[in-house]
């Protein structure tokens, strides 16, 4: 680690200083192949992405939608590996020192490879944080122990559903940033709207200092600006993987860096949108 | 992954603890948006049943509705012919529906009623949880919806037409595998969508706290019946209980007025579908191992990366590649012995009891009734063996008679 505090502690206080809202992307790892995404990985902060979540497939992603549902199964069919994963931010890390990388999942797997030996694998590797969707606090400790021993936030997630007496419970402890989940559903349904976004993240500042990233029906760049103005950060995930299941149809994928290249366009456009959002901290 | 020892405890009817941990197992494990939602299932669950008025409406409708208590009968034909134990079968496939499920989904539908929710979901695999559902939904005019996979909604197509003539929506599944564990992460992503006015029924012993807890209890009719008709017709305890398990919650409502029972023994059988050599079986607690799924930690079919695998069984309700995680516990402290029995010894035995005791039972309970007939002869005549028959076999008649090559 470079400078003080953690890549992701360093990344907000940055996007603070410059005024803006950081924008998150979310892809998973090794989908539609392990080539492809490494070339789209690589390429992420050059297309805008202040935040990177790499999504570690899973069979049974009950808090997903379709496209992150189909996502997982593309990248499993193609022969995804935990080891695959962490080998694949590994091999990022050595051209870039600074952007954070979020693994985002669920538990089973890490669990099956066992807290601790994982925490200390994807911190060698690079690994910034991590986003377990169905591990709420009251079941975390035995992730949370090891990940902070060797330096790895365990991001707490909210929800429309997170009211004044569950959000001190989701405080506690928490580290890195919040994810606010804006919609109560499954990652790429509706949108939330702004009103209701705002007020969530009011709420939550009332509870915890960190800052509050966003996701959830965040599909264009003017959505993705709309929730700039009012978070410290913005998520997008299954608009971009929609554009990877788009050109895969049919069977063929294309070639890895023409794929890389279309869906890191569409990248940029959003990274434009919570750019342009305000000129002054929210 | 160690297995945890778990130490003779002074009761195993203690459990789970007040976050709904058996041991290790349970717990909670859910999308943060459920998490406020299952609290209120758990408190609106401890205020019920500390409400007499609420046990007095349930026993009301089990006893008008479901038709119980069930019969304990004593199958002395298929006793003779095993030459061993006296068995007893618990009759409740002559519930209302024809398998224990509607003991689960009558209460939890009253449980709804009282949280004032107003939309019903469910997942089911071979239908029949999605059959007692929808069958109490039409009984207090709640909206209905069933997910079930798109492979068991075409090898279970009269529990699919049963659910539509009720008035449920059956909703096909067609992520993942298409059967029961992608209809349960469906029915889990409706309830994140619909938080505010569906209330979950989930069909066994498992999922987030309090649901195993909670199913267990409204099983407990079976075995709690069981203690009296037994003392009557036998003046004593049984010396054993045996019962098939797919999440288990047959089973659990069998065993667990007797856990504490030192004197009974207690077995718990498991699919092994082609064999457990084959990989193709659903037996969880005797060749997987414990992880995260479906809001508890629990046994299950995985590979070494945590990716759940396929289960397989001929009996689609025994399909399912975890098991409730209060068995878990059971199976580290040693206080049920897990067995198993293949696709071909529970069509065996299906055939058997058939002929002998002029009862077709489901698929499910051959499994059990498979093992009674390897134990039963090898036990003295004065031993008392309680199976519990969990359902009848007229929804497996198709299945059956095409793995015995007949056509209909």
């Amino acid at each position: 680690m470079r400078g003080t505090g953690s890549r992701i502690a360093r990344r907000f206080e940055a996007l603070k200083a410059e005024g803006r809202a950081g924008f998150v992307t979310f892809i998973t790892a090794g989908d539609p192949n392990a080539e492809t995404s490494a070339a789209i990985l690589k390429g992420l902060p050059a297309a805008g992405a202040d935040i990177i979540e790499l999504g570690m497939p899973f069979t049974d992603p009950m808090a997903d939608g379709p496209a992150i549902q189909h996502a997982s199964q593309r990248a499993l069919a193609a022969g995804q590996t935990m080891d695959r994963t962490l080998a694949m931010v590994r091999d990022f890390r050595k051209a870039d020192g600074d952007t954070p990388i979020v693994l985002m999942g669920y538990y089973n797997p890490i669990y099956i490879r066992g807290a601790e030996r994982f925490s200390r694998q994807a911190a060698e590797a690079g690994v910034d944080g991590l986003i377990v969707v169905d591990l709420p606090p009251e079941e975390d400790a035995e992730l949370r122990g090891p990940a902070a021993a060797v330096g790895i936030d365990l991001v707490r997630l909210t929800a429309p559903t997170s009211d004044e007496k569950r959000l001190p419970v989701l405080a506690a402890g928490a580290s890195g940033f919040i994810y606010h989940v804006s919609v109560a559903g499954v990652t790429g349904a509706k949108s939330a709207a702004e009103g209701s976004v705002a007020a969530d993240v009011a709420r939550i500042r009332r509870f915890s200092g960190l800052p509050v990233a966003v996701g959830f029906g965040i599909r264009t760049p003017d959505q993705a600006a709309s929730v700039a103005r009012v978070a410290d950060a913005a998520v997008v995930g299954s608009a971009i993987v929609e554009r990877i299941a788009a050109a895969v149809k049919g069977g063929e994928s294309p070639p890895p860096d023409m794929l890389a290249r279309s869906v890191l366009g569409f990248v940029s456009e959003l990274a434009a949108g919570v750019r342009g959002a305000r000129t002054v901290p929210a | 992954m160690t297995q945890s020892s778990v130490e003779k405890p002074n009761s195993y009817r203690a459990l789970p603890d007040d976050r709904g941990h058996f041991g290790i197992y349970g717990g909670r494990f859910v999308a943060e948006t459920l998490m406020p939602l299952i609290l209120e299932v758990e408190a609106a669950w401890d205020a019920a049943r500390a409400d007499p008025a609420f046990q007095a409406e349930l026993d009301d409708f089990l006893k008008h509705y479901v038709g119980r208590p069930s019969p304990l009968y004593h199958a002395a034909r298929l006793t003779e012919h095993l030459g061993g134990a006296k068995i007893y079968f618990k009759r409740d496939e002559l519930n209302h529906t024809g398998a224990h499920k509607i003991n689960n989904t009558m209460g939890q539908i009253l449980l709804a009623r009282r949280m004032g929710k107003k939309r019903i979901i469910a997942e089911t695999g071979a239908g029949q949880h999605g059959v007692a559902t929808a069958t109490v939904c039409a009984r207090f005019g709640m909206p209905c919806v069933v997910y079930m996979g798109r492979t068991d909604i075409e090898r279970q197509a009269p529990n699919v037409f049963r659910m539509k003539l009720l008035g449920a929506e059956v909703v096909p599944v067609d992520s993942g595998s298409a059967t029961l564990k992608d209809a349960m992460n469906e029915a889990l992503r409706d309830w994140v969508s619909n938080v505010e006015d569906t209330f979950y029924i989930i069909g066994t012993v498992a999922g987030p706290h309090p649901y195993p807890a909670m199913v267990r209890d409204f099983q407990s009719v079976i075995g709690n019946e069981v203690r009296e008709q037994i003392m009557e017709a036998e003046g004593r305890l049984p010396d054993s209980l045996c019962a098939c398990i797919g999440g288990g919650s047959n089973a659990m409502g069998l065993f667990h007025p007797f856990l504490d029972e030192a004197s009974v023994r207690i077995w718990a059988v498991e699919a092994a579908g082609l064999g457990l050599d084959s990989g193709r079986h659903a037996a969880s607690l005797t060749a997987g191992r414990p992880g995260v799924l479906h809001g508890n930690r629990t046994y299950l079919l995985q590979d070494e990366e945590g990716q759940i695998t396929e289960a397989h069984s001929i009996s689609a309700g025994l399909d399912y590649p975890g098991i409730g995680p209060e068995h878990a516990w059971l199976r580290d402290a040693g206080r049920v012995e897990y067995v198993s029995a293949t696709d071909d010894e529970a069509l065996e035995a299906f055939q058997l009891c058939s002929r002998l005791e002029g009862i077709i039972p489901a698929l499910e309970p051959a499994h059990a009734l498979a093992h009674v007939i390897r134990a039963a002869p090898e036990l003295p005549r004065d031993h008392l063996l309680v199976m519990n028959m969990c359902g009848r076999g007229d929804k497996d008649v198709f299945t059956v008679a095409d793995a015995l090559g007949v056509t209909l």
